[in-house]
This record gives C-alpha cells, sequence and structure tokens, in this order.
C-alpha cells in the first residue's frame, strides 16, 4: 500500500509519463483507488507501482480504469429524475432544438436513461445528447450499450420510479446473462473523450448532467468545472448535480437559481 | 485533532443511542458513525440522534471540515472517506462486504489521515465489515475497541475483527463510553 506522502510523487510521475493530472483530485479518494489498483494487481509497495507506471505503458489504461470510477446505474436517485420530468423538460419543451451533455457518463447508464425518458415526452428527436468521460473504457462500453442483467430488476423499479411510462424492458434485448439497449436510443447520442480538468467548452446545452464526479475533485477544481459548466450553458439553462454535491461554495453560486435544492438541480439566471 | 470513528450494522442503533447519552457533557471531540443502513432509505437517524445529544448531529457532507462539537453520520449508498487535511470525501464506488458505506472503507481511510490520532471502535453487525480496517487503525497507532461479543446482539462483527488481530480492547458497552469519555480529555 502508498500512503498520502507518496501521491505527489505519483501525480507527477503520471503528468510526466502520461499527461493525465490528477493533481486536483480529492486525495482520499485518489488514495483509496490507487490501493486498490495495486492490491489487484499484486503490488506491495511504491517501488512496484512506479515500476509499472514506468517500464509497462501497457498498463496504463488497466490503471486510469482502476482510477476512475465507473460505478453507475440505470435511473440511479429516482427522485432526481422525477423532478428532471416535472422541472426542466417541460421548459425545455419549447426549444426548437434541444443539446444535453451527460458530463461523466460512465457506461453510459445515466446517458440512456435521460434518452428513454426524452423519447417518452417526444423530446428525443429534437435533441442531441453529448456524453463524455475521461475514460475510453468507458466511452467503448457505453457506445456497446452492454449490461449485466444481474441489476435489471432494479433497475425497472427505478425506472417506474422515475415517471416512466412504458416499460424498460422494451428498450433493451436480453439473453439469459446479458442485455443490449436498442440502437434507436443510439441515434442522437455522441459519445466522446473529454477530460473536465483539461478540456473546456465544447458545445452550448441546455441542460447539463455531472452527477457523482465532482465528489472525486477537490474543491478547486471542482470551482473550475463548474466555471466551465457555467460557460457552456445559456441563460435559463439548466446544471444537474449528484445528491451529495452542490453549488453552494462555488464562485458560481450566485449567477444560478435553485430549481430543486435536494435533487440539485440549478438554473442559470445571469 | 484526534476522532473517533464507530461502526456498527445490525443490532447497533440502540448502542449508538446509549453511548449518546452516555457522553460526559463537557467534551466535544468530533465522532463518526458508519452504519450500514437500508438504500435508499428515508431515515430520520440524525434527529433522532439528535435528541440524545450535546452535541450537534449532522450527515457528513463532501469536502466538509471535521469539526469539534459535532457527531458526524456517513451517508447512504456513499463510502466515506477522509482527506489528510481532515475535510470528508464521499465516493460511489463498489460495495464492499454487501455495504456502501462500508466501515472497512472508512476506518482504512481514516487511519491512514489519522494515524495514531483516531480510535476506531467496532459494535453488533451480522457481517464481516470493519475488521480489516480496524486491525489497519490498530497497527497505525490508533486506539481499537470492539463490543465484547457476548453482549453484542449480531456478534459475527465484533467476532471476525478479534479473529484477525487479537490486541484490540474488547469490552461491554459501559466500558467502551468509559473509554471514550476517557479518550476525549
Ligand atoms: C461515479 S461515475 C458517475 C456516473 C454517473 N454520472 C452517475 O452519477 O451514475 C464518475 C465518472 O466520472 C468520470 N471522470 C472522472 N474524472 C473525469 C474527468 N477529469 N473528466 C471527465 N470525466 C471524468 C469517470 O470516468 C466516471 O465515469
Amino acid at each position: 500500500m502508498i500512503e498520502f506522502n507518496d501521491i505527489d510523487e505519483i501525480v507527477f510521475l503520471i503528468k510526466k509519463q502520461y499527461g493525465y493530472d490528477f493533481e486536483g483530485y480529492s486525495r482520499a479518494s485518489f488514495l483509496r483507488r490507487i490501493n486498490r489498483y495495486m492490491q489487484l494487481s499484486g503490488m506491495v509497495n511504491i517501488v512496484n507501482l512506479k515500476n509499472d507506471l514506468i517500464n509497462y505503458p501497457e498498463n496504463f489504461n488497466t490503471f486510469i480504469n482502476e482510477i476512475v470510477v465507473n460505478v453507475s446505474e440505470f435511473f440511479r436517485d429516482p427522485d432526481f429524475f422525477s423532478s428532471l420530468l416535472t422541472n426542466v423538460f417541460p421548459y425545455l419543451e419549447s426549444y426548437p432544438k434541444i443539446n444535453v451533455w451527460s458530463a461523466g457518463c460512465s457506461f453510459g447508464e445515466e446517458t440512456y436513461s435521460l434518452a428513454i425518458l426524452l423519447k417518452e415526452l417526444n423530446l428525443l428527436n429534437k435533441s442531441r445528447i453529448y456524453a463524455t468521460d475521461i475514460s475510453t473504457n468507458a466511452l467503448d462500453r457505453s457506445k456497446k450499450g452492454i449490461y449485466s442483467i444481474k441489476d435489471f430488476k432494479e433497475y425497472s423499479n427505478n425506472y417506474f420510479s422515475s415517471g416512466g411510462k412504458e416499460s424498460l424492458n422494451k428498450y433493451f434485448v436480453s439473453d439469459g446473462e446479458k442485455t443490449i439497449i436498442n440502437s434507436e436510443l443510439k441515434k442522437d447520442i455522441l459519445f466522446s473523450r473529454h477530460n473536465l480538468v483539461t478540456d473546456g467548452v465544447f458545445k452550448e446545452c441546455q441542460l447539463i448532467l455531472c452527477r457523482n464526479v465532482l465528489i472525486y475533485f477537490n474543491e478547486e477544481l471542482q470551482n473550475k468545472v463548474l466555471e466551465l459548466f457555467y460557460d457552456s450553458l445559456p441563460v435559463h439553462g439548466f446544471l444537474a448535480l449528484g445528491n451529495k454535491e452542490s453549488l453552494r461554495f462555488s464562485s458560481i453560486n450566485d449567477k444560478f437559481k435553485i430549481i430543486d435544492s435536494k435533487q440539485k438541480i440549478y438554473q442559470k439566471i445571469k | 485533532m484526534r476522532i473517533i470513528i464507530i461502526g456498527g450494522s445490525a443490532g447497533a442503533f440502540n448502542l449508538i443511542l446509549s453511548i449518546l447519552k452516555g457522553l460526559d457533557k463537557e467534551i466535544d471531540i468530533p465522532i463518526v458513525l458508519v452504519l450500514h443502513r437500508l438504500k435508499n432509505a428515508k431515515t430520520i437517524l440524525e434527529d433522532y440522534l439528535q435528541l440524545e445529544s450535546h452535541y450537534k448531529v449532522k450527515e457528513a457532507e463532501d469536502k466538509e471540515l471535521v469539526k469539534a462539537g459535532h457527531i458526524y453520520t456517513a451517508a447512504s449508498n456513499y463510502h466515506l472517506l477522509l482527506n489528510e487535511n481532515l475535510s470528508f470525501s464521499l465516493d460511489v464506488s463498489e460495495e464492499v462486504n454487501y455495504s456502501r458505506p462500508s466501515i472497512d472503507v472508512s476506518f482504512e481511510s481514516f487511519s491512514f489521515a489519522l494515524n495514531e490520532k483516531c480510535c476506531g471502535i467496532l459494535l453488533s453487525g451480522a457481517n464481516q465489515d470493519g475488521a480489516i480496517g480496524l486491525k489497519m487503525i490498530a497497527e497505525n497507532g490508533g486506539k481499537t475497541i470492539v463490543q465484547d461479543p457476548n453482549e453484542a446482539e449480531f456478534s459475527s462483527m465484533p467476532l471476525s475483527a478479534i479473529k484477525i488481530y487479537n490486541n484490540h480492547i474488547v469490552c461491554t458497552l459501559s466500558k467502551i463510553i468509559k473509554n471514550i469519555n476517557n479518550y476525549a480529555k
């Protein structure tokens, strides 16, 4: 295992060798992910880890996949999606064209959940969903849209609690183990790589979802990323964060109106 | 600053209430509670606990700094970690021991951030969560206490902790409370 004191050296090495900047990441979770990676790969100390990072670039992909936390669910937090349905979508309806950004999309669960709800409101046709993540592995998996059916029952319950009107099955084709999302849901989604730490605005979007990503950043980086979202939203555009994230301590706090304080949905007002 | 972190699962809720009732009124050492809770349960745990305590009881928020006079609960569905600057970090990564929050995850993280400035306490529970983390706290110089398995309503959590490390203080609830009050002085 490595300790807090070792982090700076590892962050420096990764930046120099691979160009990824983890400096602003929350140190406690970064440490935990590194130790988890080391445990999974049978490394015992920092020497092993440095050797791996320096001499085995082919392992770096696995490293990144373990460091970023790609854990997600369909319709995670049904109350959040139901709030989107009541408080945000009716407003978006009035636009001729809707751009949505799902930032930190993981394996696509959140993005497809969104697409399903938009489809049920007949809004998907005029929507373009930009789904981005730092992890190319996550993006590949998102594009494939293949999931284990293990948790499907829970997803289905959450779909209904979110306000889904049909049946979740309808959007998937399953065999005994796996389930794949219908391709008609994919056609309005563009999956692409975007690093929130280093990349800038790429599109004006009326709705930005960035949920359970900011908790992995320190306050300074959170603020920087929130400013990026501010710059990507038109006035009256919506920003949705994870249940345990907020604008409260950010520099853009007074430029937003709270739409749902519990579900962390905000609207840009100036 | 020193911090007390308490982990518990099945059978631990009433123990926590008794602990809070038994705290000396003059102590204000921060206390963190990691309890297994139902997923998406809209519990009013904090309100309940507040009734029994002179501390301020609240859920630990992401990047919030730990302060004296506070009891913090771990949010359901997130792991609770601690940075070296004593601010919390939440994490939605995989469940550990079928649990999120996992006691092992928090104990490990707190022991990294606090070393010997940490007291870990493990109470009743029906699984093995917390055992490995408590061992880490002990090995990093912290104080560690396990509820006497004979007293615990569900003994498997205390038992697994004792099984993998035999230098924990093992005692009943009333002694645990005394230990906390002494540690806080
Ligand atoms: C816990 S997942 C959140 C998934 C989904 N939004 C949800 O709430 O269920 C966090 C995601 O953030 C991504 N991520 C981490 N750092 C990032 C960065 N610098 N830029 C873009 N995405 C990042 C990870 O790859 C991961 O997919």
